[in-house]
């Protein structure tokens, strides 16, 4: 198991921090769901930061990932500011996308987040493309391409994760198995072992708990490091769990999903109280450290919302801007 | 008759088909015991079982492929596909395969098949979750078309599209699954290729589809405050296209708006309207106006996303200039 110590308490702390900013930012925007502040819906991260923010940690800001409709964890764990992004769920002008994009296509150019997706499996040849590129242009650029068990269903992964071990790109897939497509669950759409998909094609893959945050980070960068010089592709099965439903409108799950097992996953595999466990039975920190930590963020998170709620709308003219690329010559 | 939601009348018609012929049988995602994100499909695997209503992986190309095969070989598959934007997972499924198997075959095999499916914007779902994309599929011979408008129509259209031998796209609107409307007791199906003038009137004709039929029977009202008296056809089916109804009514009018959800650029408002030029060009007083979603993606900002459909207050005001004279 991770083999942290002391010496690597900034990281840890940083990951943690990372952590709760995704678990403040997705409470805040469940609240503006609720309070009818949000037009349209969005699907929260809640319960799988340990798996963008483990990732993440090895990753430079010029590295890319593509990320899912479920996308907030992965930009908050790439860089994102929370401003932007809570503008952008409110389709205000100062949105990371000017409001065009919404919760479900945020992306952060600065620091490499090529967007959220709204088709399933629909960035799998994105992410490709990208470590295609990287190579052909002489980058030591890495990509990770997350994914959720649902997109196994999806063809396209399979073409390109063909072509990626065909032509070793430099691009890790990252399969964050939450267990549940929609209403339906992992073992009514996936036959056979998940792992050995990517296994047929000669790419080495792994399983991890995506539930520690240490782990997910230890596997990420020893495969960062062995992609960047060349040895992608990489496939990554993450274990974990989405805490609310499907989005935030699917409220009532019993049907689908029990109580019980909700409440497992909440009370007993926490990624952000099991580092913060980690950290404290070392005695490395405090709670009431950690605590501080939480409220400076929740006050960051408040300020955004506030900031947002407040922001202006883009002007009717921007509907038409945006849909051809401007030449620069 | 009766008022029910549109969603209830899609489940009975789906259960009334089920019933009527044991080959029929629904596929997609969620749409068993979840019935589908909008609660549409709720029931029937209660009545039909897990053999009848198929929950599918996450895989559009895979499994409408799958019903193709499965329409060939005897059984009338009924395709769920949860939104319109992903048809573009499935047209090579769709168009190269389903829509030219009679043809190619030169009449010997045939598909009957109907993918269930849905179009339209400011539900604040963003550009992969809002598109209207019926032209794409009328653009291909082979495919039959419907764009229901109420929940009668949903209904009847469905149950025709079900006992069709050939492969038919529905699209329903996404903001119309809790609208009421009357659908009659008895069984009934409402047959393709028949337009339904909703209003007559003789000034201008306004044609639409789906729930810009509402759209254009706004106007209309607004229109008669004004004194003008305006013709209202809903088409039901874009393929086939009740051609006659349409220029009879221009003949008589002498003017049209063509009123669409889908893109204006290419669309079938332009097919529309380039078939009454065609027909009935001696008999216009204005020049055939096309209204369709402008030409971007759908934005999210609400504020914008509303800029991008045709509006009553907007068809009123294009059907006063083109009465008035003033779009001379
Ligand atoms: C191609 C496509 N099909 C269906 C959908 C509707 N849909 C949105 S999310 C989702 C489930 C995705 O499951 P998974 O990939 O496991 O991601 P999770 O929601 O669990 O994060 C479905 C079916 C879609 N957006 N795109
Ligand atoms: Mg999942």
């Amino acid at each position: 198991m991770a083999t942290f110590n002391q010496s690597d308490l900034p990281r840890l702390l940083r990951m943690y921090r990372r952590m709760v900013k995704i678990r403040v930012f997705e409470d805040n925007a469940n609240e503006l769901y609720l309070s009818a502040k949000m037009p349209g819906l969005t699907h929260m991260y809640s319960g799988q930061e340990a798996v963008a923010v483990g990732l993440c940690e090895s990753l430079k800001s010029s590295d890319h990932i593509t990320s899912t409709h479920r996308g907030h964890g992965h930009c908050i764990a790439k860089g994102a500011q929370l401003k932007p992004m809570f503008c952008e769920l409110l389709g205000k002008a100062e949105g990371y996308c000017r409001g065009k994009g919404g919760s479900m296509h945020i992306a952060d150019q600065d620091n490499g987040n090529l967007g959220a997706n709204a088709i399933v499996g629909g960035s799998a040849g994105i992410a490709t493309g990208a470590a295609f590129s990287a190579k052909f242009r002489g980058s030591d650029q890495v990509t990770v391409c997350f994914f959720g068990d649902g997109a196994l269903g999806q063809g396209l992964l399979y073409e390109v994760m063909n072509m990626a071990a065909l032509w070793s790109l430099p691009v890790i897939y990252a399969c964050e198995n939450n267990h549940y497509g929609e209403y339906t669950h992992v073992s009514e759409m996936a036959a056979g072992d998940l792992k050995a998909r990517a296994e047929a094609f000669g790419i080495e893959a792994h399983t991890v708990d995506g539930q520690d945050v240490m782990a997910v980070c230890q596997l990420g960068e020893s495969l960062v490091a062995r992609t960047r010089k060349g040895g992608g592709p990489f496939f990554i099965l993450l274990d974990t769990y989405r805490y609310h439903g499907h989005h935030v409108g699917d409220v009532n799950r019993a049907y689908y999903r029990s109580k019980d097992e909700e409440k497992h996953w909440k009370n007993e595999r926490d990624p952000i109280i099991k580092l913060a466990e980690h950290m404290i039975s070392n005695k490395w920190t405090t709670q009431t450290q950690l605590d501080a930590v939480a409220s400076e963020i929740k006050a960051e998170a408040k300020a955004a919302v506030d900031y947002a709620i407040s922001a202006p709308y883009p002007s009717g003219d921007e509907v038409g801007m945006h849909v051809y690329a401007a030449m620069q010559n | 008759m009766k008022q029910i939601t549109w969603s209830h009348a899609v489940n009975e018609a789906i259960a009334e088909e089920m019933r009527r012929d044991d080959m029929v049988f629904l596929l997609g995602e969620d749409v068993a015991e979840a019935g589908t994100p909008f609660k549409v499909l709720s029931g029937l695997v209660e009545e039909f079982g897990v053999k009848r209503v198929v929950d599918t992986p996450i895989s559009e190309a895979g499994f409408v492929g799958l019903a193709v095969g499965a329409a060939m070989t005897g059984a009338r598959p009924i395709v769920d596909l949860m939104f319109g934007d992903f048809i573009f997972l499935t047209l090579d499924q769709i168009a190269n395969q389903a829509a030219k198997q009679c043809y190619m075959s030169g009449g010997k095999l045939k598909v009957p098949m109907v993918v269930r499916t849905n179009m339209g914007a400011t539900r604040r779902s963003a550009a992969q979750h809002s598109q209207s994309l019926h032209t794409l599929v009328a653009h291909i011979p082979g495919l039959k078309v419907a764009l229901p408008s109420t929940p009668y129509e949903a209904k009847g259209l469905l149950k025709t599209a079900i006992r069709d031998d050939n492969p038919v796209v529905v699209f329903e609107d996404k903001l119309s699954y809790q609208m009421k409307g009357e659908v009659p007791e008895e069984e009934y199906t409402i047959p393709f290729g028949s337009a339904n003038i909703l209003r007559p009137g003789n000034d201008i004709s306004l044609i639409a589809a789906s729930s810009m039929v509402q759209v254009c029977e706004t106007a209309a009202a607004q229109l008669e405050a004004l004194g003008i008296s305006a013709e209202v056809i809903d088409i039901r089916t874009v393929v086939p296209l009740d051609e006659d109804t349409l220029v009879a009514s221009v003949k008589k009018t002498g003017r049209a708006i063509i009123v669409d959800e889908g893109h204006q650029s290419y669309g079938i408002t332009s097919e529309i309207a380039a078939r009454l030029g065609e027909k009935a060009f001696y008999y216009l007083d204005a020049p055939l106006t096309r209204m369709g979603a402008m030409d971007v993606p759908v934005p999210f900002s609400p504020v914008l996303e509303d800029l991008t459909v045709p509006t009553a207050d907007g068809v009123t005001a294009k059907a006063v200039d083109l009465v008035s004279g003033a779009a001379r």
